[in-house]
């Protein structure tokens, strides 16, 4: 037996999972989904910024476009410290491509003209 | 002087949602003021996900949420005054504002009130102890990080476990720093359990309940702080003191509407320290509306959305004079009900009207009830109600025709 705490939405259902991998508590589909991948492979989005080297906006935010490994935060924030972009930088496309070869890219979450 | 329809104050989410909406309802001649350089407010430094759950169904960055509202007001050339700085607000709605264009009235018809809400600090709380450098608010410390691209510190005490400590307690961990802990004075947190779990246990970072900050030590940057256990009437417990030998103290102990452009009108303001409203978001002066986190703290941005719509909806209506107030309802909270919004509803141009309100402790297994003073006109049964969560009840207006008097939200615990 297990508890977990639903991560997926702000309800944040009190999930239990039996040894069977029976998951109760959960008010939606998503909470057994979610309760299964943490218990085998907990991930995460992962969101950061990344450093803009030719405007006064310093900074541009960013994110993981899929979930990613739990374990792997740290190295992936490493690699994105490391990386610097020009602008102009346009929502949703890539800044960093299969980071860690892990088939996830790093991508903008904003726009800087 | 510039002549203008409605004037928004306030470029952020509720803000934005309201201009939309007066837009679509035919109002075209606004004008948007925000003082920052971009649209967004505090979105703009939010950039975890979560955004968006209830009106986009995906979970969207800050950023991200407020661009689909940014590409819209940009679309239909909503004027926009950013970089502004509004100096005052007469009764007649002459509104003046400083940019660098130098100093300017615009004089408004109509005003949606937008302007968000601030942090509680250190003076508010009565921090004892000295007054070192590294003590700020989580929200300061968020936008160092987030948009100024500094790191504040290297190893960090929370005080306080609302949301904006919990995701600053990731974000810190994730830039590396070390977050020796999340100190809170009641005994249960005042964050989103999800919060809890993804920002606090994901990372090891341990949460003293109960516990809040005694004294603060340093000489000019903070070296120490020294947490105490409270009892339950929050005074400390002798012997339970723990040290931390840390550079940094963030506060994340509340948010407060921020009002000080209207707090001179003549008008009311409720227990939320907001104005008081009714059901179309209208203040006592007509054609001021109120709406997002100046008018109550909400913990969902969606939600804030929601009643930028409404109020864009409200301040069309008046100024297509269509307000006319055929109803006289009072809303009042009472007992573990801390306060309900609108305060007041005057017409029956809605067919729902939403009741949004807060309790003022945890509580379970609990009804809901809205009341007049000769029935119940709904029950809703609830597992668990929480400080930290904002309540919707939507009921009908037709149930209240009838009702010039005053309704009741209140708790009943089941037997």
């Amino acid at each position: 037996m297990k508890q977990l705490t639903c991560i997926i939405c702000p309800r944040g259902c009190q999930l239990t999972i039996d040894d069977n991998l029976n998951v109760t508590g959960n008010f939606c589909k998503r909470g057994q989904i979610y309760a299964l991948e943490e218990l085998t492979n907990p991930s995460r989005t992962l969101t950061t910024t990344i450093r803009v080297r030719n405007r006064k906006d310093v900074l541009i935010p960013v994110r993981t476009n899929k979930k990613v490994p739990k374990d792997k935060l740290f190295d992936i924030m490493q690699i994105i410290n490391k990386t610097t972009v020009l602008a102009p930088c346009h929502i949703n496309d890539v800044a960093i491509k299969n980071v860690l070869n892990l088939g996830v890219d790093i991508i903008f979450t904003s726009e800087i003209k | 002087m510039i002549n203008c329809q409605l004037v928004i104050i306030g470029g952020g989410s509720a803000g934005m949602a309201s201009a939309l909406k007066a837009y679509q309802e035919g109002i075209k001649d606004i004008i948007i003021i925000e003082k920052d350089d971009k649209l967004g407010g505090i979105l703009n430094q939010c950039i975890h996900d979560g955004f968006g759950l209830d009106l986009f169904k995906e979970e969207l960055s800050g950023p991200e949420y407020a661009y689909r509202f940014i590409q819209e007001i940009e679309k239909l050339n909503i004027r926009c005054f950013l970089s502004t700085f509004i100096l005052g607000i007469d009764n007649d709605f002459n509104i003046k504002i400083l940019n660098k264009d130098g100093v300017e009235i615009i004089k408004a018809h109509a005003i949606i009130f937008a302007a968000g809400c601030y942090e509680r600090n250190a003076g508010a709380i009565n921090l004892m102890g000295d007054r070192p450098s590294g003590i700020m608010s989580a929200g300061t410390a968020q936008k160092y990080l987030n948009i100024k691209g500094y790191m504040p510190s290297k190893r960090v005490v929370i005080l306080g476990s609302g949301d904006i400590g919990l995701i600053t307690a990731r974000r810190m961990t994730l830039e590396g720093a070390e977050v020796l802990a999340v100190l809170e004075i009641m005994p249960y947190s005042n964050g989103l359990t999800r919060n809890i779990k993804q920002c606090l246990d994901d990372f090891n970072i341990p949460l003293y309940l109960s516990t809040t900050v005694k004294q603060v030590i340093g000489k000019s940057r903070l070296e120490k702080v020294i947490a105490c256990r409270v009892d339950e009437n929050g005074n400390f417990i002798d012997g339970s003191e723990i040290e931390f030998d840390c550079d940094t103290l963030l506060l994340s102990v509340g948010l407060i509407p921020n009002i000080g452009l209207i707090k001179d009108m003549g008008i009311r303001f409720s227990s939320t320290r907001g104005p008081v409203v009714d059901e179309l978001l209208q203040t006592d002066k007509k054609g001021l509306f109120a709406c997002g986190n100046c008018l109550h703290v909400h913990d969902l941005v969606d939600h804030v959305t929601n009643e930028g719509y409404l109020a864009g909806l409200g301040a069309s209506l008046f100024l297509k004079n269509k307000i006319k107030e055929n109803l006289n309802v009072e809303v009042i909270a009472k007992n573990y009900v801390s306060y309900v919004v609108p305060q007041y509803i005057n017409t029956t141009l809605l067919d729902n009207i939403t009741l949004k309100f807060r309790v003022k402790k945890p509580l379970k297994n609990v009804n809901i009830v809205i009341s007049d003073d000769k029935r119940i006109i709904k029950r809703i049964p609830k597992l668990t109600l929480l400080p930290s969560q904002m309540e919707n009840i939507v009921i009908k207006t037709l149930d209240l025709v009838q009702n010039n008097g005053k309704i009741y939200v209140d708790i009943e615990m089941k037997i």
